[in-house]
């Protein structure tokens, strides 16, 4: 491929920053965006932790700034307790963290390890970021409808979503956005994958993050749109008076609902989740992918059972569409379905337990260096460990019997989501910034923010998972009523007042990411880390069509350490004979 | 029952068949934990034996790691007998073992946003019949009135009474929304979905006062939906029915 | 214009997978519409076991309306394939006639659909009037604005959008190309939903 002359119009401001087909531009986009929803939701959170430590208390300095109708005299009511909830898991999940490490890290970062010039359709990429936008503004702005936001759980269970106040109808409509932009957006990363990849790159030579965005895509593909049809049949429920899952003979405060009745609230359930589990592998498999780039490039050799973790993902992926009804195990279901289930379920563990294993025996025969990255994709080991095992009881019935909806699950899928996945995207920003900014960021205030961070993290979730099985149940807005809930209140008051620290602990990131943006030092290498994979090998940032000559692939994407070789790394692009280890291709 | 009945782990356990639920979650995280130690062992031993310092070197492919392997299928099979010796039998006992209803007491419990409605039989051991379009605030349950068996039932709203070691059957059902039964010192969560009615049973060891809750958000009211479970010798059952019956009128109407 | 960069395989097939860009990418859309409109048609199942009665689509529909809107559907796609072969045969005039008549039989099932809705309402029947005109209504109803839309990518295919032909005809062609898949599919759709909905 040679290079195309076009005419050498320089975009003006809106078509550079705002409105750019630029994958590098789009993938900070996303990666702004969803940074700005990560807060916004975990603010949501930190309110709540204050009503479940010290419940019916007005909450200080700000607790009036919320309005009589959520906050009255600065005590919060059950029903904006049930906003916070529903749009914080909303926000964190489709707002945040999908976002970030598929639209942030996917976007940026792969089309530049597959040597390409830019993702295969450069238009509809950009649209897929501005349906995220508006799907954001929706949500945030359902906040100020009558009645409030979305407040029947991130779940919407009907019936009780389809009798919830207008902020519901805004969720579903938010929802749409979201979906079409993940569509597009999946769409867009499966053609380039296969599509794009430059001469040399086979399928078993792509660096591990590429096949794990790979794989979610699948995931995004194909699972989001029965949540669509779902959503569909919620707002023709909620606004044409349909009863798709509306049983007959329903009496609300009441009042007979009236409606012609016929359907059921477990087809909500089941199309839901049909969605939302291979959603739950969409938070993983990316900081799956982040976390083995890490751990190659800090280890100096290559990652261990490559391929067998490849055949992991793929399983994974596949098995992810037949565990849905693990979540509706109390329904009423009888043994043949829960067997089915309980069984794909314990099944579905072997493929991570298989990932993470290798993961861990890369270390082995390592030469570790201790970067900022590589201590949030360390310390990712363990936690994701704790996570994936506290979901062993919960995928059992019997066990499920007392643990179903209580803080259990939420310590569960916390563990995994944000001591997991959040810390793989920190492991991910340390470690891409130097490429897209031209400067690391500061290795001090990085290592505060991790021990912070690590330490707080745990005395968030792990009290909870103690407070599930002392029987609290999930989504209450006041849980010392119960003589089991009043049991383990010091539990949750140790738990709110770690997710306080929690965020002081972010600021030196924030100061950190602000500052080292802008500061004057910069790399002096385009491959600051000295590492394989192609996107090190364009110039620092990535000019607008990445590559000044497109590259040649010769190698796999983890080739450290090679015996005979001078330099302790092989980058993928560089010709055989060449004994120089500058990242830059040879012009010819 | 006091403060120790309710701790950091397990609550106190009062059910029949609550000790095999107690005894699966506690197996399950002793192999949770033996795992996530072992693997830390390796995991710390390492980070500090491949550290990177003057001299050392990565080895570029170093070892076959069979150990893992056995790791691994010891997993599986640890996993397949967790499901196949343990939650299978145990839950379908509890789906499918149903004592005879002539032993068991049986009762309905209908959920609403926000209570329970505990519905009994009363004297004649017939439930009445029940349609939504009788429901109002002085008929909870929706009671037809001319139907001569409901004449005596009773709604005990919130309040769930039984004898010790007598199985109890629940027809459980709501109104509205989907709410959750759950009795944590029973090992018990069912959910109540909309258009059905679940059976469940379940029979208590031990005598004392515990708590009902609600284990399905189903509103604004959901974190005050409790209901007071007590578990009650067979002569102050006995005593608390004939209180309860005595307040029914003979139109039977007022619940 | 900002200089834009170019893509490989945009045009010219990819020598593995034998597909241009666009084509690899409407596939991919297509699955999952097919996910989405199954949902749908589980939904239709799951319902329709669940019941105690359901009636039979042929006792309140209007079976011959959508006979004949099943016809106009496939003619439309048989069009929409000539449309193409047209361009692969580089008869520009031929095209246009073809996707033109494609657009004319697509309008036509929407007013043969909006006469079949509009005797429902005059009727005072609603999707909110039992479980089987709200599966009905939102079967059909999405399936509408699929056509809807497949109406306007044609219409802006013929139109403004036809102006690609004269500087880059491949890249037209294949354009062309990814609208009739996805027409075939919307057609296929209706196929589906005739029989069950309607006949069953």
């Amino acid at each position: 491929m040679h290079e195309q002359h076009h005419e050498h119009h320089e975009p003006g401001f809106w078509r550079k920053y705002i409105f750019s087909v630029d994958h590098k531009v789009i993938g900070i986009q996303y990666s702004l965006t969803s940074l700005l929803f990560l807060f916004f939701g975990f603010s949501l959170m930190m309110m709540m932790r204050w009503q479940l430590a010290y419940p019916g208390q007005p909450l200080p300095w700000i607790g009036r700034l919320f309005g009589e109708a959520n906050m009255p005299e600065g005590v919060m009511v059950p029903e904006f307790y049930n906003q916070l909830g529903a749009m914080h898991g909303t926000i964190m999940v489709f707002l945040g963290v999908v976002p970030l490490a598929v639209g942030g890290f996917g976007n940026y970062i792969l089309p530049l390890q597959i040597g390409a010039p830019d993702m295969a359709f450069p238009r509809i990429n950009m649209a897929s970021y501005w349906f995220l936008f508006v799907g954001g503004v929706v949500m945030l702005a359902s906040f100020f409808l009558p009645g409030g936001a979305a407040q029947s759980g991130w779940t919407s269970y009907a019936p009780l979503a389809n009798i919830a106040p207008t902020g519901q109808t805004a969720w579903l409509i938010g929802m749409i956005f979201l979906i079409t932009s993940s569509l597009l957006g999946s769409i867009n990363f499966i053609v380039t994958t296969v599509q794009l990849r430059v001469r040399g790159l086979s399928f078993f030579k792509l660096p591990f993050f590429v096949w794990a965005q790979f794989v979610t895509s699948f995931l995004l593909l194909l699972a989001f749109p029965p949540l669509e049809a779902a959503g569909v049949l919620q707002l023709m429920d909620r606004v044409a008076g349909t009863s798709f899952f509306l049983p007959s003979g329903l009496v609300v405060t009441g009042q007979p609902l009236e409606v012609s009745g016929g359907g059921n609230p477990l087809l909500w359930q089941h199309l839901f989740w049909f969605l939302a589990h291979p959603e739950v592998y969409v938070l993983i498999l990316p900081a799956l992918g982040i976390v083995a780039e890490v751990i190659a490039n800090n280890t100096r050799k290559p990652l261990w059972g490559y391929r067998t973790m490849v055949y992991s993902l793929i399983f994974l992926g596949f098995m992810s569409f037949i565990v849905w009804a693990h979540h509706m195990f109390m329904t009423g279901m009888g043994t043949a379905m829960s067997t089915f289930f309980q069984a794909t379920t314990m099944i579905i563990s072997v493929p991570s337990v298989i990932i993470l294993t290798c993961l861990a025996i890369s270390l082995w025969g390592g030469s570790i260096r201790f970067t900022v990255p590589m201590h949030f994709a360390l310390a990712f080991i363990p936690m994701f460990a704790i996570g994936g095992l506290t979901g062993l009881p919960l995928g059992l019935t019997a066990s499920d019997l007392h643990l179903h909806d209580t803080y259990y699950v939420i310590g569960h899928f916390h563990y995994v989501v944000a001591p997991g996945t959040i810390f793989a995207l920190f492991a991910g920003i340390y470690y891409w910034f130097p490429k897209v900014t031209g400067r690391m960021m500061n290795e001090k205030l990085g290592k505060l923010h991790f021990w912070l961070s690590l330490i707080f993290m745990n005395g968030v979730f792990t009290p909870m998972l103690l407070i599930g099985v002392a029987g609290v149940s999930r989504r209450l807005y006041d849980q010392t009523g119960y003589a089991h809930g009043a049991a383990v209140q010091d539990l949750t008051v140790f738990s709110s007042w770690s997710a306080w620290l929690l965020a002081v602990a972010q600021i030196p990131f924030i100061i950190n990411f602000l500052m080292s943006m802008r500061k004057r030092e910069k790399v002096r290498s385009d491959n600051p880390w000295e590492a394989t994979t192609l996107e090190w090998a364009t110039p620092t940032p990535p000019p607008h069509g990445n590559f000044p000559t497109a590259p040649q692939v010769y190698r796999g994407p983890y080739e450290y350490s090679v015996p005979g070789r001078s330099a302790d790394f092989w980058p993928q692009h560089l010709p055989e004979e060449a004994e120089s280890t500058q990242p830059r291709p040879a012009t010819t | 029952m006091g403060e120790t009945a309710y701790g950091w782990w397990l609550p106190m356990n009062v059910a029949t068949y609550g000790g095999e639920v107690d005894y699966l979650i506690n197996v399950i995280h002793w192999i949770m934990g033996i795992l996530f130690v072992g693997w830390g062992i390796f995991f710390f031993y390492c980070l500090i034996r491949f550290r990177r310092r003057e001299g050392q070197k990565a080895v570029y492919q170093p070892i076959h790691a069979k150990p893992a392997k056995y790791v691994e299928i010891g997993v599986i099979i640890a996993e397949a007998i967790l499901l196949l010796s343990f939650s299978m039998p145990v839950w379908a006992r509890f789906k499918h073992e149903f004592p005879a209803e002539k032993d068991a007491l049986v009762v309905r419990v209908v959920a609403e946003q926000f209570a329970w409605n505990v519905h009994y039989s009363g004297k004649d051991g017939r439930f009445g019949r029940t349609a939504p379009q009788f429901i109002s605030s002085s008929n909870l349950l929706g009671l037809d009135p001319d139907d001569p068996d409901g004449k005596d039932d009773i709604n005990a709203v919130n309040q769930l009474h039984f004898p010790v070691n007598k199985p109890v059957i629940v027809h459980l059902s709501t109104k509205d929304v989907i709410h959750s039964f759950k009795i944590p010192v029973m090992r018990l969560t069912q959910d109540a979905i909309p258009g059905t009615e679940i059976k469940i049973w379940f029979e208590a060891s031990r005598t004392g006062q515990f708590d009902l809750a609600c284990a399905q958000l189903c509103g604004l009211g959901h974190y005050r939906m409790r209901g007071a479970v007590s578990v009650d010798t067979p002569e102050a059952f006995a005593k608390w029915m004939e209180e309860r019956q005595s307040e029914v009128s003979g139109t039977g109407t007022e619940y | 214009m900002s200089a834009e960069v170019e893509i490989p395989y945009a045009v010219k097939p990819h020598p593995v997978t034998g597909l241009f860009n666009g084509k690899f990418g409407i596939w991919l859309f297509l699955a999952s519409e097919v996910m989405l409109f199954g949902a749908l048609f589980s939904t239709y199942v799951l319902l329709r076991v669940g019941a105690e009665a359901w009636p039979h689509g042929y006792s309140l529909l209007n079976v011959p309306l959508a006979t004949l809107n099943t016809f106009v559907l496939i003619l439309s796609s048989v069009t929409m394939v000539m449309a193409w072969a047209s361009l692969k045969m580089g008869d520009f005039r031929k095209f246009r006639l073809n996707l033109g008549a494609t657009i004319l039989l697509a309008f036509v099932f929407l007013i043969v659909k909006s006469f079949e809705y509009g005797a429902k309402f005059e009727h005072h029947i609603h999707p909110a009037t039992s479980t089987f005109y709200a599966i009905y209504f939102t079967l059909t109803g999405l399936h509408g604005l699929h056509v809807i839309g497949g109406i306007l990518v044609n219409l802006y295919l013929l139109l403004p959008g036809s102006a690609l032909w004269r500087t880059e005809p491949e890249r037209f062609t294949n354009r062309i190309e990814c609208a009739g898949l996805y027409w075939h599919f919307v057609d296929l759709v209706w196929i589906f939903l005739f029989p069950v909905l309607y006949l069953l």
